[in-house]
């Protein structure tokens, strides 16, 4: 009964979206955001039925209106383990490995061997598997949040830096004479045009590095955390076999990497907004 | 070729940077064993130790310094710790060895790779269809997107054990997880690549009359390759770190992940040190056989970037 109603709100949600997508408001802004809105609700739909018309347990995969009863139900202490992961851990990690990749860029593109060395070293480490260093900096700096800060750290400092030494490359040779016939010195050639025309590259490793960010954090905690913290509570969670507590986190994990992600962007659209990608 | 010297400067620069951390890293420890071999150390306790840092330690007793660098157990290994480690658990042991790093390297390469094709023929096929229906672009692609930014490779670990209760054990479930990381960047280039044909080409394919097949195998695949080979660069070191992730706190201690956390929690650094560093050499390597492949390539297709 419930998989047959399941297959009748597929093939409902579906026929809608075909109507709307292909109808004649098919390019509107708000058939552009009620498409993915309807697909998003259908899947969800399917999800709740399914579980309920094949009767699968919980306890592997619970349905999604139990999720949302443990997320409205467990508020602060979902919110305790947010400030504890996104705000200490993740935030301030990506604050200081944004603030030392931006210094050792600058540093380096003052001189041309540094730049040809840091380039492919710089993207050679973003490719490699750095969470893998969470087990050692959790034993160094202890359990608290500021191992995880280091994770953080040490994941979003490759990416930034790649990408603001690839932008702080990124002027023309009329763009660097005209400073020079301003008689414009080191400074005031790196202030006023540099940094600014290596912007949206830099913003470019900002928006890479901030679901690593969240990454960084979750997994470290999984080898030592204080009793609060999102990563700490997922694995507590799920050895209590309580998953709808687990997807609860999942939740707060989306939303909070979307919104970071959704951050960085609105800053980008307001600093950059004199790019052509952003007209 | 000519960035070689100044690679191999940064590269000695960081190897020299380890080199000089190693001493005040690892010095309250041979401070201590020292001590207990009799040797007088200064400050006598092991209490006033931990009250000075490492650098001064070092700078009041310069006779150990040298023993830092071959602790047993230490804090920070040094260079070449890990590189005898490396060579004697990949060259020396026997590869059905569980001591042998090239079986723990297979554990975590079968997966990672079943679940790279998985992703990216699914992921392909999917941007096909992005491509090719507006209902699918219009429903699929913002989650595509959005699914970008969900930190999921921290759930990795769950997600086995859940698919181990469900009696799918072995190198499937990691494989699942490989794919679901290659997929969204498949998907997402894969879709910029195959949009990447300008108005202009897509109107002379019409006016040659070809059909929509004809446009996809001459026109729009060829001109996706370049996109295609991106994706796939980010998808196999994603799928790499996804199942690396979800070996770490898995109840079976083997590959990559597994190796960290023996060496993490029976106080080995020096295992966890050589999994790590030979779970960034296997990252390399896939990155580079792909470069490889997308040079060739690029080369006959007449697309290589000058």
């Amino acid at each position: 009964m419930m998989v047959a109603l399941a297959c009748v709100v597929w093939v409902a949600g579906w026929w809608v979206n075909v109507r709307l997508a292909n109808g004649p408001a098919g390019d509107a802004r708000w058939v552009k955001m009620l498409v993915p809105a309807i697909f998003g609700l259908t899947v969800l739909m399917m999800w709740e039925l399914l579980v309920r018309g094949f009767g699968i347990s919980p306890i592997l995969l619970p349905p999604p209106s139990a999720i949302g009863v443990r997320l409205a139900g467990e508020v602060p202490t979902l919110w305790a383990d947010f400030r504890q992961t996104v705000l200490k851990g993740a935030l301030t990690g990506y604050l200081a490995g944004m603030v030392a990749a931006f210094a050792v860029a600058v540093l380096a593109d003052r001189s041309e061997f540094l730049t040809r060395g840091i380039l492919p070293v710089g993207s050679f480490m973003a490719a490699l598997p750095i969470v893998g260093t969470a087990p050692i900096l959790v034993k160094w700096l202890g359990s608290g949040w500021e191992s995880k800060a280091a994770v953080v750290a040490v994941m979003v400092f490759f990416p930034i830096l790649v990408n603001t030494v690839a932008g702080l490359k990124d002027t023309s040779a009329m763009q660097r004479d005209l400073m020079r016939t301003y008689a414009a010195g080191y400074w005031a050639t790196l202030f006023k045009l540099r940094l600014p025309a290596a912007l949206p590259f830099m913003f470019n490793g900002l928006k890479i590095a901030t679901t690593l960010a969240l990454i960084g954090a979750i997994v470290a905690e999984f080898f030592g955390s204080p009793t609060v913290g999102m990563g700490f509570r997922i694995s507590t969670s799920f050895g209590q076999l309580a998953l709808d507590m687990l997807w609860a986190e999942i939740v707060v994990a989306a939303l909070a990497g979307s919104g970071f992600y959704g951050l960085v962007v609105w800053l980008e659209k307001r600093v950059t907004f004199w790019h052509p990608s952003q007209r | 070729m000519k960035s070689v010297v100044p690679v191999l400067t940064v590269v000695l620069a960081v190897l020299g940077i380890w080199l000089l951390a190693v001493v005040p890293m690892n010095m309250h420890l041979v401070a201590d064993q020292a001590q207990r071999s009799g040797v007088a150390v200064q400050p006598d306790t092991a209490r006033e130790r931990q009250e000075v840092s490492g650098l001064a330690l070092a700078l009041r007793n310069p006779g150990i310094i040298a023993q830092t660098y071959t602790a047993k157990r230490p804090r920070l290994p040094s260079p070449h710790q890990v590189a005898g480690e490396m060579y004697e658990t990949i060259f020396e042991k026997r590869i059905t060895s569980k001591r042998s790093l090239v079986y723990h390297g297979w554990v975590t390469l079968a997966p990672t790779l079943l679940g790279f094709v998985i992703g990216t023929g699914l992921g392909i096929m999917l941007a096909v269809g992005i491509v090719y229906s507006r209902v699918m672009d219009r429903s699929v692609m913002p989650w595509a997107i959005v699914s970008q930014t969900i930190p999921i490779v921290a759930l990795a670990p769950m997600v086995i054990v859940v698919l181990g209760s469900m009696g799918v054990q072995g190198l499937l479930p990691k494989a699942l997880i490989a794919a679901y990381l290659s997929f969204f960047p498949v998907v997402v280039g894969m879709v910029k690549g195959l949009r990447s044909p300008s108005a202009m080409q897509l109107d002379l394919m019409r006016t040659y009359n070809a059909s929509s097949s004809q446009g996809f195998w001459a026109l729009r695949l060829p001109a996706s390759t370049p996109y295609l080979f991106t994706s796939l660069k980010i998808g196999i070191s994603a799928s790499l770190v996804g199942t690396i992730v979800a070996e770490l706190p898995s109840p079976v201690k083997a590959g990559f992940g597994g190796r960290m956390l023996v060496g993490d929690q029976y106080g080995q650094p020096l295992v966890s040190w050589a999994a790590l560093f030979a779970a960034a050499l296997t990252a390399a390597a896939l990155v580079g056989v792909f470069s490889a492949i997308e040079r060739a390539t690029l080369r006959r297709m007449g697309m290589a970037p000058v």
